[in-house]
């Protein structure tokens, strides 16, 4: 089956190619719920999702939500007798770059901060007309920045750094935690939900109609 | 006699990077263009070793000062501590964290160095044109594409200390030249790996049955 004799013709079979190894092979019908995977390399190269684009939807609506929770309320408070100290995600970008720091100060507000809240907004974006039947510009562009922001949204790196700032503190000083903590916690499974319900084949086959 | 596997850039197919949709070259264009979401098509990434050679050498250049400067300095009452990242590991496990330390030491230290080393083999391996054991390889290139980012943990440490021990004369804490260098390590490999094309793995594996 992986294997032609002769070069197939695009009217007869439907083909595809693998991303990592550029074998060329048949498009396989999928089901709801398979996957593809190449016959050589073991990449995946095709997998329909079981679910409907609402759930996508729905987690990215409830990720929009704690995310803005997590980011204007306090992640935790730091008492050193009597002195207190409280923290946000922003206030440790604006203190590394008050110390001079700007190259660091802003690899972490673009990793924690602004690549996740624009991948949220960019399903927003790409799955509300479709649900909706609209059309709107820029659309294939919003999806294609999706999958380029991916590696770039640290979310669940920052949260195992917060808890290594916790334990390295906790000796010197009392740490109480706040809510953003929590909503900063629960983004992460709601965050990546998203991403593994987003059928990104269908995606790009019901944008593929317009312009 | 073994069967050829067809390749689709030498049966005139090229596949989208972004959208995944498997087009036929029909025109000369020097520049094709993927029809369903107009991404630049490209049989393979452009200049994939000499991009991926620059971005590898110099992440190995900006590893020495990551490792000798001091990452943060921990300032109490007047007097600066400066860490680096191998004396944070020490004085974790001189403290008794050993879960601590071997996390920071696996994120710091272990992943960046193995995800150098996996980089330079790689390149070596397309380079020298190598047969041996393709599927591992690429299966090696997936691994060093999504491990590098749990090297940020100590990046993020530093930025949440900064801001919470802010406590004038009795305790503050400075980021340090070190924590530049070792962002700019843990990006540029990053960058690196999403410049590395394994279809070059596999090419290698091609040219043998002419």
């Amino acid at each position: 089956m992986t294997h032609f004799t002769n070069k197939p013709k695009d009217s007869e079979i439907s083909l595809t190619a693998c991303h990592d190894c550029d074998l060329l092979f048949p498009m396989p019908h999928l089901q709801k719920g398979e996957k593809a995977l190449c016959p050589r390399c073991g990449a995946l190269v095709l997998e329909r999702k079981s679910c409907s684009l609402d759930y996508p939807l729905a987690l990215a609506l409830t990720s929009l939500v704690l995310f803005i929770i997590a980011n204007v309320n306090t992640l935790m408070k730091m008492n050193v007798g009597g002195r207190s100290e409280s923290e946000t995600i922003i206030s440790g970008v604006n203190e590394l770059y008050a110390q001079g720091y700007w190259e660091i100060a802003a690899l972490v507000f673009i990793v924690s901060i602004l690549a996740p809240l624009l991948k949220i907004l960019c399903v927003f974006y790409v799955l509300m007309p479709l649900k909706f039947n609209i059309r709107l510009r820029y659309a294939k562009q919003a999806f294609r920045f999706y999958e380029i922001l991916h590696p770039w949204a640290m979310t669940e790196v920052y949260m195992l750094g917060i808890l290594v700032a916790i334990v390295k503190l906790a000796d010197l000083a009392t740490i109480n935690t706040g809510i953003a903590l929590y909503a900063f916690a629960a983004l992460i499974p709601f965050m990546a939900a998203t991403d593994s319900t987003l059928d990104d084949h269908e995606i790009w086959e019901r944008l593929e109609p317009s312009d | 006699m073994k069967n050829h596997p067809i390749i689709a850039a030498r049966s005139g197919y090229l596949l989208c990077h972004t959208c995944h949709l498997l087009s036929r070259v029909e025109t000369n264009s020097p520049h094709p263009c993927c029809p369903r979401c107009n991404s630049r098509l490209h049989s393979r990434k452009t200049d994939s070793l000499a991009r991926t050679w620059a971005l590898t050498l110099t992440a190995y250049i900006l590893y020495i000062p990551a490792n000798l400067l001091p990452i943060m300095t921990v300032i109490m009452s007047g007097r600066g501590e400066p860490d680096t990242i191998f004396s944070g590991v020490k004085s974790l496990v001189l403290g008794g964290m050993w879960p601590l330390a071997l996390l920071i030491f696996f994120a710091s230290i272990t992943v960046p160095v193995l995800k150098l080393l996996a980089l330079t083999y790689l390149l070596l391996s397309v380079q020298f044109k190598s047969h041996w054991r393709p599927r591992e390889r690429t299966i090696l290139y997936r691994i060093t594409e999504c491990v590098g980012r749990w090297s940020m943990i100590d990046i993020f440490v530093i930025a949440i200390l900064v801001a919470l021990v802010k406590l004038g004369a009795l305790a503050t804490i400075e980021a340090g030249a070190g924590a530049v260098a070792f962002g700019g390590v843990v990006v540029i490999t990053m960058f690196a790996a999403m410049n590395f094309d394994p279809r070059l793995i596999w090419d290698a594996m091609e040219n043998d049955h002419d």
